[in-house]
């Protein structure tokens, strides 16, 4: 039998480390915490930052396992993918609701909207005085497609430790526990909105969408005017809640969640 | 409370679906299964038609069980289907005599050849509108019965039927051996070459050209209008519907009034114009053929201009250079680069269709260098759809005498955000997207519910239709012309490359 090899018994041990430390490491923890010397461990590091496996935030910063380490066998569902299976249940949605219908999904520290369809207009029919969102960037923690990513996605949840939480209307979440309050209630509740806090009298809900083994891939919601999403009093309209939640269901069940494995 | 649903089964190329429609015409459920392709010889194409009616049996019962729906509560089938593909069987045992000669097939291409050394090529376009090419489905027909006497024979004693798919699917939902009805309706008869547009019925001057004896032909039935109620895979759902799948795409447009006009990309990509009850004839390429026909009404008329290889490129692009993984990665790849690298791709793996119509052309890739990399041949496959959308829109522009202002578009390839922002580029137009993308399958919906009058009428349906997305035209008009150049010189090298 041949002998183990050092170097990736060490290279295991600060995976391990990474992966059970809540906040990133810097390398005079790391070869404490393992008894190693400071030379063999930056080695190592930067070997792993190499081949992806680790990463730090600036030159000379802690490291922390990357995304794609949380990511590893997962085979990872890119936006256009993404975009060609939710198309037919995106519609479905946008219909019901009357909405326009998004899909977004985290990518490198972004949620990136990967698919949109128009609000139903009923005053401009042939042309539509709406733009294509696809490709462009919503805020994670003031909206209800960037909550659900932050609620369900280790990456997403981690990209903004550390970060200041910019306010950009009176309404958006700044404080980071009540942040973590309300992600707490996404999950509980399977789904999430944001009212007034991305922009003045804008509106939005959404609901996660699940791959083959019930991980959290994308996230699909509605956006529109706070009045036509929310009653009287502020809250999000229970029909359009199920809506959205009907059509995170349903374009999981297309990824092949509860299909079985 | 009473659920009622109509369910569209979509026979397509690459795969069967079903579909489930809700009043609104929205999705309740999606049920979708491919069937395999078979490529014996350069040129040939062939499907196993008993594994698509297997499969055909499969996603209906899915479709039913996802919705949790009975049957009935299903108050119509639409059934749509991929055009031309023929397939004969054994009226008596059910079993196909040989594989389904698929639309894309380019066999009969000496047939053809030797038919058109007669005046034949004037009587089939003014009887069936159509060019003697490889495309439709009557040559199919006379190839197979001259590839083997006993067959001819059989054809002769009455003992085989010949169908296209939507012809084979509602002999089996009907019933078979056991009674199943042996229809068509006028879309896609309108396919074979044996059909008359003027009198919608086989045409005896055509049925002689191609000597098929018209006992193994099926009845030829208006689109609209209930043709039998099914037995298999579940009983008793009326049969309200069966229509072409580009003409169910415009219906699913509600591009019921003529001048309107949309264009799929699937497999292929097809622009159909609606003319009305006027039967147009192009002298820019384009064919003749009919839209749909309600009982009872006179026969509505498009022009058509088709793209052979859209879709099916990129899927080329997967299964035989292993290029890309899935579908979706060609735009991907494809966004890696600002431009083609000098890089263009001519798809004429069925010679090329509209608004050429050479069968002999061949498919290449030209511009190489260097410099190109995967990327740029991608890009290339995706403009070589824009292009020849730039090719078949002009030949309608030349044909109506004025130019379209924007063009509606629908089919799987519209999730690809790069290609429709090129066909929006090199067409100089906007491209518009509906909120419903399988316009296919909501056409045949739409047509078996007329059918029954789950709706009232065709004004209710062009309420649902809605914009879902919009790409404007954003390119440099000197380099739209410099590449639209360039592509054109590839094109006339495919043809020139064919006839060597």
């Amino acid at each position: 039998m041949p002998g183990s090899i050092q170097s990736i018994e060490r290279a295991a041990a600060i995976l391990r480390l990474l992966a059970e430390s809540d906040d990133p490491m810097g390398l005079l923890q790391i070869s404490a915490a393992l008894d190693l010397a400071k030379g063999t461990t930056h080695g190592l590091l930067s070997t792993l930052t190499d081949v992806g496996f680790v990463e730090q935030a600036h030159a000379a910063g802690p490291y922390r396992l990357s995304d794609d380490m949380a990511g590893l066998g997962r085979n990872r569902l890119h936006a256009n993918e993404l975009r060609s299976r939710a198309l037919n249940w995106t519609d479905a949605l946008a219909g019901r609701s009357g909405e326009a219908a998004k899909v977004a999904v985290f990518r490198d520290g972004q949620a990136v909207i990967a698919h949109h369809v128009f609000r139903v207009d009923l005053a401009s029919r042939r042309r539509s005085a709406q733009t294509l969102t696809t490709g462009t960037v919503v805020p994670l923690h003031a909206t209800a497609l960037g909550k659900v990513l932050l609620a369900f996605e280790p990456a997403a949840a981690r990209s903004i430790v550390g970060r200041e939480l910019p306010s950009l209307t009176y309404r958006t979440i700044t404080d980071r526990v009540a942040l973590y309050r309300e992600l707490a209630a996404v999950r509980d509740g399977g789904w999430a909105a944001a009212v007034d806090e991305s922009g003045p009298d804008v509106a939005d809900i959404a609901a996660p969408v699940r791959d083959r083994g019930g991980y959290v891939v994308a996230v699909v919601g509605i956006e529109g005017a706070k009045d036509r999403i929310c009653d009287e009093r502020g809250r999000p309209r229970p029909t359009l809640i199920a809506h959205v939640v009907r059509a995170g269901r349903d374009i999981s069940r297309e990824l092949g969640h509860g299909r079985g494995l | 409370m009473i659920r009622r649903y109509v369910a569209a089964l979509d026979q397509g190329t690459t795969s069967s679906r079903c579909i489930l429609f809700d009043h609104d015409g929205r999705m309740i459920a999606i049920a979708q299964r491919e069937h395999r392709q078979y490529y014996p010889r350069p040129g040939w194409v062939e499907h196993d038609a008993a594994e698509i009616w297997a499969t055909v049996q499969r996603v209906i019962r899915q479709a039913l069980d996802d919705a949790d729906a009975d049957a009935c509560e299903i108050v119509a089938l639409g059934v749509t289907n991929q055009r031309e593909t023929m397939v004969v069987w054994d009226s008596s045992t059910g079993v196909p005599v040989h594989r389904a000669i698929v639309w894309q097939d380019t066999r009969t291409a000496d047939l053809l050849a030797e038919i058109g050394r007669t005046d034949a090529a004037e009587q089939i376009r003014a009887r069936a509108g159509l060019p003697l090419v490889t495309y439709f489905s009557g040559a199919k027909l006379r190839w197979l019965l001259d590839s083997d006497p006993a067959l001819a024979e059989r054809a002769d004693r009455g003992e085989l039927l010949f169908g296209t798919m939507d012809t084979w699917i509602t002999w089996n939902l009907t019933g078979g051996v056991q009674g199943g009805v042996h229809v068509t309706d006028v879309t896609n008869a309108s396919r074979t070459m044996l059909m008359n547009l003027e009198t919608l019925d086989w045409d005896d001057t055509l049925l002689r050209i191609f000597r098929v004896p018209r006992s193994m032909l099926p009845e030829i039935r208006s689109t609209v209008g209930v043709v039998g109620t099914t037995v298999d895979p579940v009983p008793g759902i009326p049969v309200g519907a069966l229509i072409g799948d580009q003409q169910a795409s415009l219906f699913g447009h509600g591009a019921f009034e003529a001048g309107e006009v949309k264009c799929t990309f699937g497999t292929g990509g097809f622009l159909l114009l609606n003319t009305g009850t006027r039967i147009a004839h192009s002298t820019h390429g384009l064919i003749t053929t009919v839209a749909h026909r309600f009982d009872g009404e006179p026969a509505v008329y498009a022009l058509e201009g088709s793209m052979a290889m859209t879709g099916g490129l990129v899927q080329w692009c997967r299964d035989n250079l292993r290029l890309i993984k899935t579908p979706s990665e060609i735009e991907t790849l494809a966004a890696q680069v600002p431009d083609n690298g000098g890089c263009y791709v001519v798809p004429a793996f069925s010679g090329l269709f509209a608004p050429h119509w050479e069968s002999g052309a061949q498919g290449m890739i030209v511009g190489l260098t260097s410099f190109v990399t995967r990327s740029h041949i991608a890009r290339a496959v995706l403009e070589a759809t824009a292009w020849q959308t730039r090719d078949v829109v002009d030949a309608m522009n030349a044909d109506a005498g004025l130019p379209a202002s924007a063009l509606v578009v629908d089919g799987g390839m519209t999730t690809d955000n790069l290609l429709m922002q090129m066909v929006a580029d090199v067409l100089d137009v906007p491209v518009i997207r509906p909120m419903m993308a399988e316009t296919v399958a909501l056409g045949a919906a739409y047509a078996a519910g007329l059918a029954v009058g789950y709706w009232p009428d065709r004004a209710a349906l062009r309420r649902h239709w809605h914009v879902a997305a919009e790409w404007l035209p954003a390119m440099d008009p000197a380099r739209r012309d410099r590449e639209l150049a360039a592509w054109r010189k590839a094109v006339e090298l495919a043809i020139a490359w064919g006839t060597r």
